[in-house]
């Protein structure tokens, strides 16, 4: 398992409404000149006393300033952490600002010094970890994991966290950021229609593309992904890559090792995405088309397989038909894989941070110690049909969404299984290149060994240091 | 009291020169300073690297790719564009039948004025919405659709607008240029009736058909119009920054497939905010400035011409 990796396939979630807010940025140049001014800044912190219901000292009267990414989760969750908030201090003041573009709103704030309490860092327009951390904008949030937990005061809050969640939520060896949603990434498909036509999940990608010839004759599309945003298709072939080559290629691809993709594991993951292509299993036109766009023809029963994340249903959830019965599976097994079917790329995301030069920083700690709580989780999977790291967090007696039901028994049955790289966020000009470079494969503009070779020369770059 | 005039006038000039140099001013030459450091955009901690952002952007292949589209843009987007204004201003103004009632437009001109113009009220995210529609890459956009419909394309392999090299720097194009017309179309109309009727009666009777009217009476006449016209539509092709980042494919303000709708504006933005290279995108910063700057001057220059009194 490797550390934060997951925040940037998140920040795709909130594509929607990217196109539409991207819109209104019209910035022209002489704007975007401006945009590079600023000014110095520096703020005091408050601190009151620390007692075991108030671990890191929070001052009655401080106000909390937070701000979300109103995404695919929306906001309204984050309006119930703050009512939790105010019954614990009913003194504060609590101020909720919801916005698609963080880093419009937060950076300028970051480098005036006066930054919010708690920033829910995600969606296309989110201010990148690694810089941040770099910056040395971020609070270290070890305390929070010292911490007694709400539910139960004789357990500390690193106690009832997924695993994984602290490798992820660490940048540069500092525990620095939240990472609260857990999601799982694979391939989906409507029960019903495998039902109606009798076919049945493949396990492997021989199965997977004689399963497709069939499909076809039924006159649906085999496969649709989310062309505009090549990401997503990027997700599906590291996987595949992933699952063949084992921990050892996880742990290479994490360390910009170049020499990766001159290895069979690479070789073996492209070449089966290009048959795809080459079959022409793809939606037509489903190389242009948004994620909305793809995800609905695929709801229209337009195509069987796309590849997403647990996101997938809450996002979907206007234009799934009731009885579609959306299903998760793990990406089929390639000959020779060094994991079992059942392993998926799992892990946490969406990154709550808390600016080191925040005012009411102990308050920004206390709220994330609220979502901990089993109160928080299951206000989460509730309001935004998804799970968090908290440890059986969801109240069994919630009834969660078909889509959202089939990802917890995929977790189960991957157990240990599951994986995580960390490339995209730490090397986000590399992620770049290879967006591109998939992209151009999956028009056939581009063969496997031209994208094996334009992947490398970008691994070799950002290997250099100019990530 | 002649004496007294120069504190007048600094008197009302003092209040907009400080509000245009703290403004304007002072965040051009901050940008400058940052451009010599390897300022990550998110903290005040930087240093000095001198000029070496420059240096690296020349050797920037994908800079050059989005400069190469600017300058294409740069070409058509002000030919294409008051091309077609000037010829639809001079069919609605003195394009009609030459009748014993004189010169005027051809029929219903002031019905296709509204028309035209209409597009210019729209914003940029409803351009995007609709031209998202329009250009969508199956059967279910409009002009996929259409094509499908008449016969010309195949269903099953549809052209996918914005994500063919060979098609999403035209595609947008397409899209300012109809945005871009009903304005300037307005602009020249506006020129044109302001030139004395007697003059095109005058080359009328003089025998000059349609095309001779416009070309030797009407284009010398309303060149001041057309030079600020193309002073407008270069600084427009310079930015090009919504339609990229909201239309075309790609990571962090698009200018995919494979940057092959890479603009100057876009390529800034990317490496300002998403790859944390605030201090080489301010470098961008200032090329870009100076070739606006350089095109601008260079519009003035060539297009000034001697003015006709009449």
């Amino acid at each position: 398992m490797g550390s934060t990796s997951e925040p940037n396939r998140l920040s795709r979630r909130g594509l929607i409404q990217r196109a539409a807010a991207l819109g209104i940025v019209a910035v022209p140049a002489a704007g975007l000149l401006s945009g590079c001014a600023s000014s110095g800044g520096g703020t005091k912190q408050e601190n009151g006393t620390k007692t075991a219901t108030n671990p890191f000292g929070v001052v009655e009267t401080a106000p909390l300033d937070v701000v979300i990414f109103d995404g695919g989760f929306g906001d309204d969750y984050a309006k119930r952490f703050e009512a939790m908030y105010r019954t614990e201090h009913p003194k504060a003041k609590v101020s909720h600002t919801a916005t698609q573009n963080i880093t419009g709103l937060v950076q300028p704030r970051l480098n005036a010094g006066d930054p919010p309490d708690i920033i829910d860092d995600s969606g296309n327009q989110q201010i990148k970890l690694d810089v941040l951390e770099k910056a040395g904008q971020l609070t270290d949030l070890t305390p929070l994991l010292q911490a007694p937990s709400v539910d139960d005061p004789s357990k500390k809050v690193s106690d009832i966290l997924m695993p994984g969640t602290v490798d992820l939520g660490t940048v540069n060896g500092k525990f620095v950021t939240l990472q609260y949603v857990y999601t799982v990434f694979g391939l989906w498909y409507s029960g019903k229609l495998f039902k109606q036509h009798g076919w049945s999940e493949p396990k492997t990608w021989d199965d997977f593309i004689s399963l497709g010839a069939e499909i076809k004759k039924a006159g649906v599309a085999p496969f649709a992904h989310q062309g505009k945003y090549p990401y997503y298709i990027d997700v599906a072939i590291m996987d595949l890559a992933i699952k063949n080559g084992g921990t050892d290629f996880l742990t290479r691809i994490d360390k910009m090792d170049p020499t990766i993709w001159d290895e069979d594991p690479a070789r073996n993951a492209i070449e089966a995405i290009y048959e795809i292509v080459q079959k022409d299993y793809l939606l037509p036109g489903t190389n242009g088309m948004t994620h909305i766009e793809s995800q609905t023809a695929w709801n229209q029963y337009k195509a069987a397989f796309i590849p997403c994340g647990a996101w997938l249903e809450n996002e979907q959830l206007k234009a799934t038909p009731s009885d579609f019965e959306m299903t998760f599976m793990p990406m089929p097994s390639l000959s020779g894989d060094k994991m079992p079917f059942q392993a998926i790329r799992g892990g946490a995301n969406e990154p709550y941070i808390v600016p080191r030069q925040a005012k009411n920083a102990a308050g920004g700690m206390e709220f994330m110690r609220l979502m901990l709580s089993k109160k928080g989780a299951t206000a989460f999977a509730q309001a935004a049909n998804s799970l968090t790291v908290v440890k059986d967090g969801v109240d069994p007696s919630v009834k969660l969404r078909p889509g959202t039901q089939s990802t917890v028994t995929a977790l189960k049955a991957a157990g240990a299984n599951v994986f995580n790289p960390t490339y995209v966020t730490d090397y986000s000009a590399f992620a770049t290149d290879m967006d591109n470079a998939s992209a151009e494969l999956m028009a056939n503009r581009m063969k496997p060994d031209q994208w094996l070779k334009t992947v490398k020369a970008s691994a070799q770059k950002a290997a250099k240091g100019g990530s | 009291m002649r004496h007294r005039k120069y504190p007048f006038i600094v008197g009302f000039l003092f209040v907009p020169v400080v509000l245009y140099t703290v403004l304007m001013v002072w965040p051009y030459i901050q940008t400058f300073g940052y451009s010599l450091t390897d300022w990550s955009g998110e903290s005040q901690t930087m240093h000095f690297v001198g000029l070496k952002n420059y240096t690296t952007l020349f050797g920037d292949t994908v800079f050059r790719e989005a400069l190469l589209h600017n300058v294409l843009l740069l070409v058509f987007l002000p030919v294409i564009t008051i091309l077609l204004a000037l010829f639809f201003a001079f069919m609605l103004n003195v394009g009609g039948r030459g009748t014993t009632g004189g010169v005027q437009g051809v029929r219903g001109s002031g019905f296709y004025r509204v028309v035209f113009f209409f597009p210019q009220v729209l914003s940029v995210a409803i351009l995007a919405v609709l031209f998202e529609a329009v250009y969508r890459s199956d059967s279910g956009g409009l002009l996929n659709g259409i094509l499908v419909k008449i016969g010309l394309e195949n269903p099953q392999n549809p052209i996918e607008w914005l994500n063919d090299p060979g098609t999403v720097l035209w595609c947008l194009l397409a899209i300012v240029v109809w945005q871009g017309v009903g304005f300037y179309l307005v602009l020249f109309s506006a020129a044109m009736q302001s030139i004395p009727r007697e003059v095109f009666e005058a080359a009328l009777l003089d025998g000059a058909g349609r095309g001779q009217t416009f070309f030797r009476v009407t284009m010398p006449l309303l060149w001041d119009s057309v030079q600020t016209a193309w002073v407008y539509l270069a600084i427009a092709a310079m930015d090009f920054f919504a339609l990229v980042s909201t239309l075309t494919p790609g990571t962090a303000y698009g200018g995919g497939p494979d940057y092959h709708s890479e603009v100057l504006s876009t390529y800034l933005m990317r490496n300002f905010l998403f790859y944390g290279k605030s201090g080489y995108a301010c470098a961008m910063g200032v090329v870009i400035l100076l070739i606006t700057l350089v095109v601008s001057v260079f519009a003035l220059r060539v297009t000034r011409r001697e003015r006709i009194e009449f």
